[in-house]
């Protein structure tokens, strides 16, 4: 498969870290991605907002494999067409992504729940040796640095709060070493407090990753002042900075004056 | 300093106290039936050595379904047609050893063979005259169906009550299957009338303490075997998956594969089991593959506690121990005490005898209770 041209892309320019060319998922007929085309470059930290049912969800689920496109490609870095991959492959290429619902393991302890993100050989009889070395351990010793949560790391994760089910499982994608970082919703159900701290861990991540948040909350995604794209009925409807995008007359008619 | 990291260890030191105790206790069966003097209390009856064997069979078989219903989240209605797969491998090779010692004294051909004018041997019994082929069978049939058909389920993501379905409806196939008496299984009679076993007579006090020991040894080595899997990494993956499978895919492991690894050990142990069984009941028909049969497994698994493997031998002992009680004293009621049964570990006590029993110690902790994860069994 060749990769279409891009468009506005200056020749040697290096290859985006994502890019979905042309992408559209119907279900029984209703189009929840509209032949939607997105690019984003390495090291990008980017927002994505939209009204509910805007198709943000179902975005993620095709860059991750969960859904097949009935048209359009997704690339990663480079020429992986992410839309033949299953999930496992995918997130083993290094894309890791965080729930709309937090979903971690409830009945594994904190701490085994790390275990099982940081990257180590997957497949299933290496998995029944499992022998946790002590660079993973160091690796499980970061993270809870990083995440926090440290003083409940043998309490079972159902155990938690919903916002520390959340850094868990953001945790669990730093664990497993992901490059592209998908947040679904990431700061839904938390506490002003919660929100600010997760805002701060996001910058900090998103210094060495390239992450993709969808969110809500306008005042986070400004927190965060990225670029932002508005998705409307399955495809972009804006591209810009918070105030540009705030100041669309047809973003303002779809989402922001509702 | 660094702190201490939880380790895994096979089973903790009060575990294997209980293990070798139990061990004991199984192993003084025979030793009271042999040797203590038939007038003393202590007796052990001729009758009551190959009943114990026979339940040993049954808590493998138990073992084999929490192990992927526990631990997995698949919740197998079909585990009795590998059990009974593996008990007809060990009857194929039992009816062989017949000889010429059947009713119609053919040295080739098994009675209702015979019976059914066959001349000659279907291709699919050959062999079996021999131990260790059978032996391999034992493994191999139940192994490969199981195989085949988590395949073909797990790769398309198929779970919950739809894979039950297909599990039911695979034993149901298979019973309708065996009932016939052109497969060369018997058909409705099924396989029986057996003599020797590795050429010791089957009724022999001395064969069947040798059974028995077997049973025993092999529900020690099902259950050391299930412990070290649900203690290793796999084992995480397993319940991370029965938690949320979908979360599993996504850091990248694949679901389909540890599934499909432990439903084909599980349906392995199952044969073993129905291999262990077949020669200590000295039968098996097609009534083995009855959809009710492995019904009633996951009863024995739900009653004594889904999910530990403790639980599930202890729920195949105490409802087989119940049945077998019953089916003397009121053998009308077994049915609807198996449906009592259900109702109650649905609705009353859902995490069996065992969560029953924990549930009860953290009361009396009470005062001094923490929030400490249950350390499996
Ligand atoms: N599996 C599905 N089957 C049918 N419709 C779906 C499915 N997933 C999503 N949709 C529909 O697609 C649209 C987009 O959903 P989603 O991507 O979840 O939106 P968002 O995350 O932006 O709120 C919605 O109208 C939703 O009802
Ligand atoms: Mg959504």
């Amino acid at each position: 498969m060749v990769r279409p041209e891009m468009p506005g892309r200056l020749p040697g320019e290096p290859d985006p870290h994502l890019y979905l060319s042309g992408v559209t998922v119907s279900f029984d007929g209703f189009r929840a991605l509209n032949s939607l085309s997105l690019i984003i470059e390495k090291g990008e930290l980017r927002t994505i907002i939209g009204p509910n049912g805007a198709g943000k969800t179902t975005m993620m689920d095709v860059i991750t494999g969960k859904t097949r496109p009935d048209q359009g490609e997704v690339f990663y870095d480079g020429d992986h067409d992410l839309s033949k991959l299953d999930e496992a492959t995918i997130a083993n290429l290094g894309i890791g992504r965080k729930f709309q619902r937090p979903t971690v393991f409830e009945n594994l302890t904190v701490y085994e729940n790390l275990e099982l993100a940081v990257k180590a050989d997957r497949s299933t009889f290496a998995t029944l040796r499992g022998l946790v070395t002590g660079e993973m351990r160091d690796t499980i010793d970061r993270l809870f640095e990083t995440i926090g949560l440290s003083d409940r790391r043998h309490e079972l994760a159902g155990a938690l709060s919903h916002g520390q089910k959340q850094w868990l499982e953001i945790g669990m994608l730093l664990g497993q070493d992901a490059q592209l970082l998908l947040l679904d919703e990431p700061v839904a159900g938390m506490t002003d407090h919660e929100t600010a701290a997760t805002a701060e861990l996001i910058l900090r991540l998103a210094q060495e990753r390239t992450l993709v948040v969808v969110e809500h909350d306008m005042e986070f995604v400004r927190n965060l002042g990225a670029k932002v794209t508005v998705l409307h009925e399955g495809s972009v409807l804006a591209e810009g900075s918070i105030d540009q995008v705030q100041a669309n007359q047809r973003v303002i008619e779809v989402y922001l004056g509702r | 300093m660094r702190e201490r990291y939880p380790t895994y260890p096979l089973l903790s030191a009060v575990g294997w106290l209980g293990f070798a105790g139990v061990g004991v206790l199984l192993l003084l069966v025979p030793i009271a039936n042999l040797f203590v003097p038939p007038g003393s209390a202590l007796h052990m009856p001729d009758y009551l050595v190959p009943l114990i064997g026979k339940y040993c069979t049954y808590a493998m078989l138990a073992l084999a379904l929490d192990l992927i219903w526990g631990y997995a989240g698949i919740l197998s209605l079909g585990h009795g047609a590998f059990f009974a797969l593996g008990g007809y491998c060990m009857g194929m090779y039992l009816m062989r050893q017949i000889g010429a010692r059947g009713v119609y004294g053919n040295a080739e051909l098994p009675d209702f063979m015979v019976f059914l004018n066959w001349k000659e041997l279907p291709w699919y019994w050959q062999g079996f005259d021999m131990f260790w082929f059978a032996a391999i069978m034992v493994v191999l049939v139940p192994g490969i169906l199981a195989f085949v058909l988590g395949w073909l389920t797990f790769r398309s993501r198929v779970t919950g009550v739809y894979l039950s379905i297909i599990t039911q409806a695979m034993t149901f196939a298979l019973l309708l299957a065996f009932f016939r008496n052109d497969m060369g299984f018997g058909g409705n009679n099924g396989l029986t009338d057996f003599k020797e076993i590795l050429g010791f007579n089957v009724q022999a006090p001395e064969t069947r303490i040798g059974l028995y020991l077997a049973s025993v040894i092999g529900l020690a080595a099902t259950f050391l075997l299930c412990r070290w899997i649900v203690t290793s990494k796999l084992g995480r993956v397993c319940l991370a998956i029965r938690d949320a499978e979908s979360r599993v895919r996504f850091l990248g492991y694949s679901a389909t594969g540890a599934k499909l690894f432990v439903f084909t050990l599980s349906a392995v142990l199952a044969g073993i089991a129905g291999a262990l069984y077949v020669p200590q009941v000295g039968i098996i028909n097609p009534s083995e593959f009855s959809p009710a049969n492995s019904i009633e497994v996951a009863i024995w698994v739900a009653v004594g506690g889904r999910g530990t493997l403790v639980g599930a031998v202890l729920g195949a002992f105490v409802v087989n121990w119940g049945k077998t009680w019953l089916t003397g004293a009121a053998p009308d009621a077994w049915l609807f005490v198996l449906g009592g049964l259900f109702v109650a570990v649905t609705l009353i006590f859902p995490k069996g005898i065992v969560g029953l029993a924990q549930q009860i110690r953290l009361r009396r902790e009470a005062p001094r209770a923490v929030a400490k994860p249950a350390e499996g069994d």
